[in-house]
């Protein structure tokens, strides 16, 4: 696309010019980063702590085990009288979760048309939302997700519910180190993301209040696969 | 001579004094951030290594800015993100304008950006026909009340829930008066939701970019930039040319000290990184991004190699939190788009020493916002800097305004002082008079009163001390 402005390109050489003429940029600073490698913890510790930091933000959690977490999330649905679930149907999480789906109760909505058509039902009609997740932070607490074609970015943000599927031995010690593990410095989807809780605000006197913008409640299905 | 526009922050800081509520409001919330901030550095090693890594890392940037900018523009445009470079806000503003236009979008929703209110985007987008509305819940409030923003990370902090629920209660279609947190957040909700759904294009700020893969990144608590970003067909995030990083792991200690140090929060509630429209494949995600790469002087400040630092910053807000000025004063008496201690520093930088002459002068000088800044920028020194620079023009010097700073009445009494101290028969006459008739001096007499206005009259000792010297026979060979 040709810029809209005439004198784009000219706005382009003139700042590199002025940035460049002002001279020669010396030594680059060591970076030390120790402060960042000291945050390790064995895994059944990255657990605690992932729970802590995002318990602390209002994050529920649901412990499951790796063969029983479909039916958790059913237990769950049931429970709070949902009307339905928004779901991956091409997910790796999302074909287990259909697979094992009763009939009756909650209903099992596919994400699998463009936003365009199916906006208004996901701004008015879905209860809550499903995704997988790619891994955990245990130093403050926090959830990975690479949204994409097999589960669409809104399906975390506009439902009132978002329900996560972590699996424990996922959890990395800091964001830093899971930059790492993932390879998310060398090459990132679209969209990728770190959710710590359920949206929430303290523009108001500093009085912090939960589900401003985007989901009200946030539930981890914990899978214990640790060993 | 005093440039002729000069804003005098001294007039509405005197003002801002006076008023209780507003002085209340800020107490309270900086009291809240300074405890929230301070628990999250249990450990000062750990404190002292995460700043030190952070100033390097911002550092390493700054050295190498322009290659930077042409590796985050090349992996922008490989990702399937537009590029847009601009000089002054003005061409920015017309560059988004033009990216809409294009689109025919009518309305966009607005992620926070300091930087857009840089450009007072808003207004010159209503001037054009196009709604602008602010998402983010302490920037909605603000818009409600035509108000600018008085601190950069929240925006309404002057305003208590009393002042919010009656500006509610009259603004919003169909809305009752509660004083109720949860009810008023979740009002605001209820609008902005279907503005969301409505809106033609999103705009959003960028916190850190990141040339290696194209990256912009986004901090947020209350998912209002992803819905910015993700709901509307067009997304346009608009950065200023510093906000540049080398590699994705650099941003993750930038981030842990950018929370802790902003509002006490070991995390946000999201980090966002988006490297490109919506996919192959995808279902959702704006079909078009565009980043608009700001300049508006921040290419000046970059020459000079003290000044550069400046540009360090990474907008988190502890300097205002921790401002013995900011904290009485609030947001506003700055009457600048950035307010506090990096503004002190920002504003006259960009719009001219002589013009912000009094900003510069709004400080004590303690040191507070040096010493809590979690990249080291020396806002003290940068502030006798620029003092200095208001009244000088030294050659060399690229500071904008520099030299306009200076006042006839200043000059003159700097060459009374200098006329007498080069003769000591004068010097002598002239404090022999002072010792014994400075008493006599009216506190109302002009010059004087810019001191006895807030505080006693100072009275001269009786005698010199050259003058006790020599009686008690103390000689100064
Ligand atoms: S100058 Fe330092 S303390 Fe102030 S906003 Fe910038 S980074 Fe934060």
């Amino acid at each position: 696309m040709s810029s809209p402005n005439p004198s784009a390109s000219d706005s382009r050489t003139a700042i590199l010019g002025r940035l460049r003429a002002s001279g020669d940029s010396g030594p680059l600073p060591a970076l030390d980063t120790a402060v960042l490698e000291r945050r390790q913890w064995d895994p059944a510790e990255r657990v605690t702590r992932l729970r802590k930091g995002m318990e602390a933000v209002h994050t529920e959690f649901l412990e499951a085990k790796p063969d029983t977490w479909a039916a958790v999330v059913r237990a769950f649905c049931d429970r709070e009288g949902l009307k339905n679930l928004l779901y991956g149907p091409v997910s790796e999480a999302g074909t287990t979760l259909a697979a094992t789906w009763a009939p009756g109760g909650p209903k099992l909505v596919p994400y699998d048309r463009p936003v365009e058509t199916f906006k208004q039902e996901l701004f008015g009609a879905i209860d809550a939302g499903f995704t997988g997740t790619v891994g955990g932070v245990a130093e403050t607490g926090g959830l990975l997700l690479m949204p994409g074609p097999a589960e669409p970015r809104l399906m975390s943000l506009v439902p009132p519910i978002h329900i996560a599927l972590l699996r424990a031995s996922t959890i990395q010690d800091s964001f830093w180190s899971a930059i790492k593990a993932l390879g998310w410095g060398r090459a990132l989807p679209p969209n990728a993301l770190m959710i710590s809780g359920p949206s929430k605000t303290a523009d108001i006197e500093q009085t912090l209040a939960y589900g401003v913008h985007g989901p009200k409640r946030l539930i981890v299905v914990l899978v214990d696969d640790l060993k | 001579m005093h440039a002729e526009n000069e804003v005098h922050f001294r007039d509405a800081a005197a003002k801002a004094l006076l008023d209780p509520q507003l002085r209340a409001n800020f107490r309270r919330a900086m009291d809240g951030l300074i405890a929230k901030r301070l628990a999250q550095f249990p450990d000062p090693r750990d404190l002292q290594d995460l700043r030190d890594l952070s100033t390097a890392i911002r550092s390493r940037s700054l050295l190498c800015l322009p290659e930077l900018l042409e590796q985050l523009e090349a992996n922008c445009a490989k990702n399937g993100i537009k590029v847009h470079w601009a000089e002054t806000c003005e061409q920015a503003n017309q560059l988004i304008l033009g990216i809409l236009q294009a689109k025919g979008a009518k309305t966009l929703v607005k992620g926070k950006s300091m930087v857009s209110e840089e450009m007072h985007l808003n207004a010159f987008l209503e001037s054009k026909g196009i709604e602008a509305l602010e998402s983010d819940l302490g920037e909605y409030i603000i818009q409600l009340d035509g108000e600018t923003p008085s601190h950069i990370i929240m925006p309404a902090i002057h305003k208590n829930k009393d002042q919010i629920a009656r500006q509610f209660s009259q603004k919003i279609k169909d809305a009752k008066y509660t004083e109720d947190v949860d009810e008023l957040t979740a009002m605001a909700r209820k609008v902005l939701r279907q503005k969301f759904l409505d809106a033609d294009a999103g705009l959003s700020g960028v916190n850190f970019a990141v040339a290696e893969t194209g990256t912009l990144c986004l901090v947020e608590n209350e998912g209002n930039g992803r819905m910015s970003t993700h709901v509307p067909p067009l997304h346009i995030a608009v950065m200023g040319l510093e906000k540049v990083v080398a590699r994705l792991e650099d941003v993750a200690p930038l981030y842990a000290i950018l929370t802790r140090s902003a509002t006490g929060q070991a995390v946000s509630t999201y980090f966002n990184l988006i490297t490109g429209p919506r996919g192959e494949g995808e279902k959702d995600g704006p079909q078009e991004v565009h980043l608009v790469i700001l300049d508006n002087g921040r290419s000046r400040i970059y020459a000079d190699p003290q000044l550069r630092a400046t540009l360090r910053c990474i907008r988190c807000g502890a300097c205002m939190n921790h401002c013995p000025v900011y904290t009485r004063v609030g947001g506003h008496a700055y009457e600048a788009v950035y307010p506090g201690p990096i503004g002190k520093i920002l504003t006259p930088q960009m719009e001219g020493v002589g013009v912000r002459h009094d900003l510069i002068h709004g400080s004590s000088l303690c040191g507070a916002c040096g010493e809590v800044c979690p990249v080291e920028i020396p806002i003290p020194e940068i502030l006798v800097r620029l003092r200095r620079e208001a009244t000088h023009s030294d050659v060399g010097s690229n500071v904008a305004g520099k030299g306009t700073g200076r006042t006839a009445t200043e000059d003159w009494a700097w060459h009374l002082w200098a006329g007498v101290l080069k003769r000591p028969a004068l010097y002598r006459v002239a404090t022999w008079f002072a010792t014994r008739f400075g008493k006599a001096l009216p506190a109302r007499a002009p010059l004087i009163k810019n001191w006895t206005q807030f505080r006693t009259k100072p009275v001269p000792a009786r005698r010199s001390l050259t003058e006790r010297l020599r009686a008690e026979g103390v000689s100064h060979e």
